[in-house]
């Protein structure tokens, strides 16, 4: 076997699917809401509409399909960042999604697969 | 700029204006209360033209396919002919009774026209005339053969002070409905239930638990019920000779403050749940009453361990101007 060979399985498929993301979201979500750094960005009052955000962004991070641009990531944000979202944010939520996947017991390798796709948003993110 | 036409007339949209608030505007008397796409009082249906998937979002798939949408989320792109909603949205119905259970609650006892079917815990939108209509949580259990309604009395309330004053046995109105998500979903019989209902946020939870228990359920039901002071629990003899009735049943009434002490437990009902139940994973939540109330402890919930999925929430939102 060639080390270098392309895994035939997508990142997604690899981590599950959207079983996965379904599996992963509340876990997450309650962890966004309860760290001081990154919750006040969280406080809609709507649940099921911010679970809803929360399962979009577990779904790109995963590597699963989804139809945003950079430009859209750039408009979802731009509130956030009026409102001072800045990288220090950015590396936290990559720190929760990864402690999210530990304890789901998903390998360290995938792991870094996920923080790598959501590291190639942050320039988008925080619209710069 | 779309125009709706209503009748004979045509009515020009404001820039970022709802088909509510046109025809209100015009003087067309249109029931409405929440004007925020939740309690169904504003339900019309478009004859002609495109409506924007917001105004029809969490309708009923029959509705849906009749052209039924909510005028107040309704910003269409486009002309929009609407008419008023049909006897298959809305049915008459007569109430039989209405007693005081407390100072400010009023039961209100109704019977159907025509076969409705519901789930206890949903609502239905009660209409007066053409012009008024206010959403009310069902009590009731469908084999009952009444709708039961608890309606609390608010200052210069154009419903409930009709309900309080003028309304009597014998009155017609009109309901629309059921609605809402807010009820008990058979299977999972052991998972334990926490309800949680201030004021009149018992009614619904008064249906799910009868509706629980006969459908068998299993696991433990915890049922909560709050108010302000004493004077504001109600039902509070039948749901303690229901826990009696029934092992898998505690009822906890608690009030925010008490002159005396009292059947009941004193200060925030959130606190006094955390407390009894520091964990609730895998539990189902029930919430039910002011809206504010119900956004805290469903995020209390959560944040102590139940999904998402499984907290169902009905808020009593109010009538905006
Ligand atoms: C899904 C849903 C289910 C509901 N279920 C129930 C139920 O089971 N039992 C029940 O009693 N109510 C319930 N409500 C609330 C109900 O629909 C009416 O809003 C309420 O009865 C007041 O109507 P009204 O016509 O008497 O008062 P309105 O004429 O609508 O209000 C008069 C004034 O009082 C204000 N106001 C209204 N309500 C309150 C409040 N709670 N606190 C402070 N100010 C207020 C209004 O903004 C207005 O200024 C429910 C609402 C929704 C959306
Ligand atoms: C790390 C890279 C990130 C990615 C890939 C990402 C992805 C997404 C996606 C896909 C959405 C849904 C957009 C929509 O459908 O409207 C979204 C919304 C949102 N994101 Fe991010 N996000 C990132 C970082 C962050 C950070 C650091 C924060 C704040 C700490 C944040 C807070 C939010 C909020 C609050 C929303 C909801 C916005 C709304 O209510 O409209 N995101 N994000």
């Amino acid at each position: 076997m060639h080390i270098m060979s392309p895994s035939p399985v997508s990142l997604f498929e690899q981590l599950g699917g959207h079983a996965a993301v379904e599996a992963a979201v509340d876990n997450f979500y309650r962890k966004v809401l309860t760290d001081d750094r990154v919750s006040s960005f969280f406080d809609d009052v709507d649940m099921d509409r911010q679970r809803a955000k929360q399962k979009a962004f577990l779904t790109m991070a995963f590597g699963g399909p989804n139809s945003y641009s950079g430009k859209d990531m750039r408009n979802a944000h731009a509130r956030l960042v009026a409102k001072g979202l800045n990288g220090s944010h950015v590396d936290a939520i990559i720190e929760i999604l990864g402690a999210t996947l530990r304890e789901m017991g998903v390998a360290e390798g995938l792991i870094q697969q996920v923080a790598a796709i959501a590291e190639s948003t942050r320039n988008d993110v925080l619209n710069r | 700029m779309p125009a709706v036409q209503y009748g004979s007339c045509s009515y020009e949209l404001k820039q970022g204006e709802s088909v509510l608030d046109a025809l209100l505007r015009n003087g067309v008397a249109v029931a409405h209360a929440c004007k925020a796409g939740s309690c169904g009082s504003c339900l019309l249906r478009a004859v002609e033209g495109e409506l924007p998937a917001r105004a029809q979002a969490g309708l009923k798939d029959a509705w849906r396919a009749r052209g039924y949408f909510l005028a107040c989320v309704c910003q269409p792109e486009g002309d929009l002919t609407v008419a008023a909603v049909g006897n298959d949205a809305r049915i008459a119905a007569t109430i039989t009774a209405l007693d005081r259970l407390t100072h400010d609650v009023l039961r209100v006892r109704l019977v159907c026209d025509a076969p409705f079917d519901f789930r206890p815990g949903q609502y239905v939108t009660l209409f007066r005339d053409n012009a008024l209509a206010r959403s009310y949580s069902i009590a009731s259990l469908p084999e009952e053969g009444v709708i039961e309604l608890h309606v609390r009395r608010i200052p210069n309330g154009s419903m409930s002070g009709w309900l309080y004053q003028e309304a009597c046995a014998g009155t017609p109105v009109h309901l629309q409905g059921p609605s809402g998500e807010c009820f008990y979903a058979p299977g999972r019989e052991d998972q334990p239930l926490l309800l949680i209902g201030t004021g009149t946020g018992l009614a619904p939870l008064y249906g799910i638990v009868r509706d629980a228990l006969k459908s068998g359920h299993r696991g433990p039901i915890h049922l909560f019920h709050g108010a302000v002071r004493p004077a504001g629990l109600y039902l509070g003899e039948e749901l303690a000779a229901m826990a009696a009735a029934n092992a898998n049943l505690t009822y906890t009434p608690s009030v925010l403050e008490a002159d005396v002490p009292g059947p009941f437990e004193v200060g925030p009902i959130d606190g006094i749940i955390a407390r009894r139940f520091p964990k609730l994973d895998g539990w189902r939540g029930f919430v039910c009453g002011d809206p504010a109330l119900v956004q805290m402890l469903k995020k209390k919930l959560f944040l102590s361990g139940i999904a998402v999925r499984d907290i169902n929430a009905d808020a009593f939102l109010p009538s905006a101007s």
